[in-house]
């Protein structure tokens, strides 16, 4: 099979789990407590018939299974109605955040590759020497800090005593200098702990993938040492970094609640924990609608990427 | 000059059980276009024998002492960029299991064509065409297409196929093939083997070939020798190895063959099994195991001599026949006790 009918095949079958993924998030919010008609009303005892047109007007009075598909054909168009609490436009809301989050999310998954794979490669190929031994201490320090305490030293230190950032966003537009700057902090904060453990991981498949036969006759061919190394241990070595890789996907959209939190940045993180907290449906709905199609699409990306990396892969199944 | 000569090559390995000498002190010449066979049970320090050549061995082993001269170069001398341009290029190396040795997510024309660009100046287009021919030469059918498709789309013996031409692909002046059938299906064995020769033939390459199949050794070789617990203990053409074997150690590496018609009911097996290297016997390393010992055996190690003048050959000549046992010094009280019979039909091919 070539790799364009494995990536089809692969993309036809999410379609069900995608279809799955909606009737979870639709029923979760039925499932948990709470009524939304008391949002809307204000938590205020009102007259039956006012409450009656109202639960009307959303269609709350219709049954279970009809919502959902009203929910779904809405959802299809990218239609995700009007916030009860803000009275906005939750796409617009979304699409107001999801940039925010995206590129915060994007630069600390690039930073954890980029500073990952390179020490992992070198942490394998001296093994046991002082390089291995200070990528290893680095690493366990990376993974046991927790982010937030660290996002506050980073803050403290070069934001409040070394006065070299600011402390919140400054107002500007998001591509700006001035908030790439600013973004820094956030991305190393929010980068470290994937950064130690795609390197933990690399470090000891490619120690794995060192002992093959394979890197054996490389050498015995007379490759360059670089050679032997990048191009045929390190491309054996990055399924298991794939996998990692592809799940922390999902923190570009979920995964930065606290950080966020703690630098002000205003993206998906927060807008889901306050939505939350105000029992504002159409976006909870919609923010966690957007989590889950993340995964699903981050699991795909993961897939195609095997099966790029290792040609067997794409005849297993 | 020899176009390899192995010295006093001394190599060991560092375990936590101690100090491992896997080669001690073997020494050794090949011609060009000679094909020459190690042979002996597992452990008998014939793989880390060929890995040394190209230096290829790896923590915990090391070559502790000795000389590897090819073409008059001193391999252990060599600087990183020399021994690159050595390996590959001048001795090139075929491995037991083609399925290991080939890397599973590279096309196999890529694994072929990127050891010619290693070597030579050659466009990326001009590689792929001597791949695509090298696979052609090793009786891949189909090889153009073939060319793209990753190792595991192949079988076994088209696997070593694609080794044997990846090997072949800079006309190396010599071969180490460790084992080239052994982890093969034995009707694909005898067409590995034929091609081998036909190839060796073709491009004027020497041949070092480790196995422990003396059938296949027959059929390839021009000489043998014979190794035992990191030493050579006998070398000889081989058909002067086959009809008068003159070790203990290869008679009964011999007698252990099955051949067709025998009326046997069970194999004769060397009793015991080959010495933990950490600990070797004292004097000759094969006496706890030879039906011939005597004291002699137990007090001191035999050196390899001519079998006939029981003097030790310092320059052999390749077809001089060498024994290491003490029956060719006449320190044998009773000495050695056994028949070769040679069966109609048996010989050699």
């Amino acid at each position: 099979m070539s790799l364009a009918n494995y990536v089809l095949r692969r993309v036809v079958v999410t379609i069900p789990v995608l279809l799955g993924v909606t009737a979870i998030t639709f029923s979760l919010l039925h499932v948990a407590p709470g009524d939304p008609i008391d949002v809307v009303t204000g938590f205020q005892n009102v007259d039956d018939d006012v409450e009656a047109s109202l639960r009307a007007e959303y269609g709350l009075d219709r049954p279970v299974w009809e919502q959902y598909l009203v929910w779904v054909a809405d959802v299809l168009t990218l239609e995700f109605g009007e916030s009860p609490v803000t009275g906005r436009d939750v796409g617009a809301t979304i699409a107001e955040r999801l940039p925010y989050t995206l590129l915060l999310g994007g630069s600390a998954w690039l930073l954890s590759l980029l500073i990952g794979i390179p020490a992992g490669v070198v942490a394998a190929v001296k093994r046991g020497e002082p390089a291995d031994e200070v990528s290893r201490i680095a690493a366990l320090a990376g993974i046991a800090t927790p982010n937030f305490w660290l996002g506050l030293v980073l803050l403290l230190v070069f934001g409040v005593h070394l006065g070299w950032f600011r402390v919140i966003p400054p107002d500007a537009p998001l591509l700006s200098l001035e908030m790439l700057w600013f973004m820094l902090l956030p991305t190393i904060t929010l980068g470290t702990a994937s950064a130690a453990l795609v390197m933990r991981l690399l470090r000891s498949s490619m120690l794995r993938e060192l002992n093959e036969g394979y890197v054996r006759t490389a050498r015995a061919k007379g490759l360059r040492e670089r050679t032997v190394i990048w191009k045929h241990v390190l491309r054996n070595s990055l399924i298991a970094v794939v996998t990692v890789a592809g799940l922390q996907i999902t923190l570009l959209v979920d995964g930065a609640v606290v950080v966020e939190q703690v630098f002000s940045w205003p993206g998906m993180g927060r807008l889901l924990v306050d939505a939350i907290g105000r029992r504002d449906f159409p976006v909870v709905q919609a923010s966690v609608l957007l989590i889950g199609v993340t995964v699903v699409v981050a699991n795909l990306l993961v897939d195609i990427t095997y099966s790029y990396l290792d040609p067997r892969i794409r005849y297993d199944r | 000059m020899a176009l390899l000569e192995v010295e006093d090559l001394v190599v060991q390995f560092y375990t936590e059980d101690g100090t491992v000498r896997a080669v001690d002190g073997i020494s050794y010449e090949i011609d060009r276009g000679e094909t020459v066979a190690l042979v002996g049970e597992s452990g008998a320090g014939k793989s880390v024998t060929c890995l040394s050549l190209l230096r290829l061995l790896e923590r915990p082993g090391e070559i502790v002492s000795g000389e590897i001269r090819f073409d008059g170069r001193d391999v252990l001398g060599l600087s990183d960029e020399e021994l690159r341009d050595l390996r590959g290029n001048e001795i090139a190396m075929v491995f037991q299991d083609p399925s290991a040795a080939l890397n599973p997510v590279y096309t196999v024309g890529e694994q072929i064509a990127e050891a010619i660009r290693a070597h030579e100046d050659v466009t990326d287009e001009t590689a792929r065409r001597r791949a695509i021919d090298l696979l052609e030469r090793v009786e891949i059918p189909d090889a153009a297409s073939r060319y793209s498709e990753y190792p595991h789309e192949f079988s076994g013996g088209m696997q070593q196929r694609v080794v044997i031409a990846m090997a072949l692909s800079c006309e190396p002046d010599l071969l180490v093939c460790d084992e080239p059938t052994t982890a093969l299906d034995v009707t694909i064995e005898a067409g590995i083997l034929e091609l081998l020769e036909d190839l060796a033939a073709e491009f004027d390459t020497a041949i070092q070939l480790v196995s422990h199949d003396l059938g296949v050794v027959a059929g390839l070789c021009d000489r043998v020798q014979v190794m035992y617990a990191g030493e050579i203990v006998e070398r000889a053409p081989t058909e002067e190895l086959y009809y008068d074997p003159k070790h203990p150690y290869t008679v009964g590496l011999m007698a252990s063959i099955p051949r067709i018609g025998d009326d046997r009911d069970e194999l004769p097996t060397i009793p015991g099994s080959m010495p933990d290297l950490v600990d070797v016997p004292t004097g000759c390393r094969f006496h706890p195991r030879c039906p011939y010992a005597e004291e002699a055996c137990r007090l001191r190690a035999p050196s390899l001599v001519d079998v006939e003048t029981g003097v030790p050959a310092d320059e052999p000549a390749p077809n001089d026949h060498l024994a290491a046992c003490h029956e060719y010094t006449d320190d044998l009280v009773d000495g050695l006790d056994y028949e070769v019979v040679v069966e109609d039909g048996g010989g050699l091919e």
